[in-house]
């Protein structure tokens, strides 16, 4: 695992192996979720659920069986700072795991690693050896008696759905990996029926972080409601192509611009199941405030094809609904013909207008994120490049 | 199956029950090193590990069916995946996508006479800022050119 020559303000400051490890058992386990609850951090993954309440109501289950899961699931179309971080950071992934076992008070983390990354397996487990060698892993860590914590790895299968943490836990369950009915949530009902905390990688490594320099430095960075930086997978039409860690509230055309796009169209915020922004609100900010996103910025350039990108999107919705549920499972395959519909200049105004509705009932209506966030693409995009895509009379190239 | 293979596989299940353990959660690694190991899981291997996990068959049936990297019917010895994804998709996808068919002489979803490769469309690797992104059965590979994808396959024995 060889490093590359990053810099950035929080993840990607320096960091020794093990140092919040070794801090955090000298801490009380209150003063570590002060810390968190000062920092406001949230969780990475795109929902951005606050991890100090998370940690504080799995901390607080009365059970003497709990489970840190690392959701390393990462399936969302054009993100890929999971990867970066670990293969070039895997202390910082690990070392907050190992601060969440000692938080929350329980003896194994699982680290859901999807089915495609199957080829950093070998040196994952290798690190985590290393780990044990050093008693950053295993009985007595760093000197604590009593604190016993060791870290698994379980492999995905291709499933883009287990990114959700219920379905992960199914699948984690020798399931398959169909969403749960919320409540109960995983910090009650989790893994095995145990209080489970499921976390995104980049969360875990902004503990090891906050343990270190502590809740306030973190405040620092970042804007009021959303502290900290964000690590962006930036991909499509730009000059330099990568993860970049920015502090959240990055305008997009500041972005942009460091990114070296030209010509840019649109900017898909979010991934698939994320938002279309059109040139018009670049201006916008990253954010939890304004616009949200687990990290995924994939660039369009003039020379798309709006209507091309919306029917990739759709088709892998089709392919990546559970079907479990009715909403999504239809839903999604009607929104794919629509666009077909559009493509062939079949369609109807008041037709694409009713699978819009359609499109806002599925939000409301599927038991998942996936069903919940899947239209809005579909509607993003026919809404903010509507001119381009149904003035063309039909004739769409690439 | 013949019989000497039915005894190999049962021996080869019983020893990842004692690896992974014979709780149900246990069940996808076992189906994992099984699919690793003979790119599918035949009938017979379903029934072993329902009877060793003391579970039904068809919960067998039904986690493999749900997984994409699992499956009930014998593939090639080499799965060759491309990501199909919007990134990848722009970077070129396609005109790799059609060199392989060509060269290969099979479709998407297809596999070779020879059961050297079996070709697949995949979403989205995570290689977003270095697509198009090839996956051979474990292995991922970046920025694949039509030319560089012919030359991986070649390789591949």
């Amino acid at each position: 695992m060889e490093k590359k020559n990053r810099s950035g303000a929080v993840i990607f400051s320096p960091y020794v192996k093990g140092e919040a490890v070794k801090k955090v058992v000298s801490m009380k386990r209150e003063d570590v979720l002060f810390d968190l609850r000062e920092s406001k951090l949230k969780g990475r993954g795109g929902a951005g659920f606050p991890t100090a309440t998370k940690w504080t109501l799995v901390a607080a289950a009365a059970s003497t069986e709990k489970y840190i899961v690392c959701n390393a699931d990462e399936g969302e179309p054009g993100t890929f700072k999971d990867r970066v971080l670990l293969l070039e950071y895997p202390e910082l992934v690990f070392d907050g795991m190992v601060i969440a076992g000692y938080v929350i008070g329980a003896k194994l983390g699982i680290v859901y690693l999807r089915g495609e990354y199957e080829y950093m397996l070998k040196s994952l487990e290798d690190y985590l050896e290393t780990m044990r060698k050093e008693n950053l892993l295993g009985k007595d860590i760093a000197g604590k008696t009593g604190f016993d914590f060791d870290i698994i790895i379980r492999l995905g299968s291709g499933a883009y759905v287990c990114g959700e943490e219920t379905a992960l836990i199914e699948s984690l369950e020798g399931n398959r990996g169909e969403a749960r009915n919320r409540p109960p949530y995983p910090v009650n009902t989790g893994f095995m029926g145990k209080p489970t905390t499921v976390n995104n990688v980049e969360t875990f490594a902004a503990v090891s972080h906050i343990v270190i320099k502590g809740g306030a430095w973190y405040c620092n960075h970042g804007t009021d409601k959303s502290t900290g930086s964000k690590l962006f997978s930036v991909s499509g039409d730009c000059e330099k192509p990568g993860v970049y860690e920015l502090p959240w509230g990055t305008k997009i055309s500041e972005l942009l611009e460091l990114v070296g796009a030209k010509n840019t169209k649109a900017v898909q915020v979010g991934g698939a199941s994320g938002f279309c922004i059109p040139k018009t609100q670049f201006d916008r900010a990253l954010g939890y405030e304004d616009a949200a996103t687990g990290g995924s910025i994939m660039i369009f350039n003039e020379s798309r094809n709006m209507l091309h990108v919306l029917k990739n999107f759709m088709e892998f919705f089709v392919e990546e609904s559970c079907g479990q549920c009715t909403p999504c499972r239809i839903g999604n395959t009607k929104l794919l013909e629509g666009v077909e519909m559009i493509e062939k200049s079949e369609f109807t105004f008041g037709y694409i207008n009713k699978l819009k509705e359609l499109g806002k009932t599925m939000q409301v209506a599927s038991k998942c994120g996936l069903g919940q966030s899947s239209p809005n693409s579909f509607i993003s995009i026919l809404e903010n490049f509507k001119e381009e895509i149904f003035n063309s009379g039909g004739s769409h190239g690439k | 199956m013949l019989l000497l293979e039915k005894n190999a596989m049962t021996e080869e299940i019983e020893l990842l029950v004692k690896k992974h353990g014979n709780s149900r959660s246990a069940l996808l690694p076992i189906l994992q090193d099984i699919q690793r190991k003979h790119k599918y899981i035949p009938d017979f291997a379903q029934q072993e590990i329902a009877r060793l996990l003391d579970i039904h068959p068809v919960e067998i049936y039904s986690v493999i069916s749900f997984y994409a990297f699992l499956n009930t019917h014998p593939k090639g010895r080499n799965i060759v995946r491309l990501c199909q994804t919007i990134t990848c998709d722009l970077a070129g996808k396609e005109n790799v996508a059609k060199a392989i068919e060509r060269e290969l002489g099979i479709k998407f979803g297809e596999t070779t006479k020879d059961n050297r490769i079996t070709l697949e469309y995949v979403n989205c690797l995570g290689m977003c800022d270095q697509g198009p992104a090839l996956l051979v059965n474990e292995r991922v590979y970046p920025k694949v050119s039509p030319e560089k994808a012919i030359q991986i396959l070649n390789e591949i024995k």
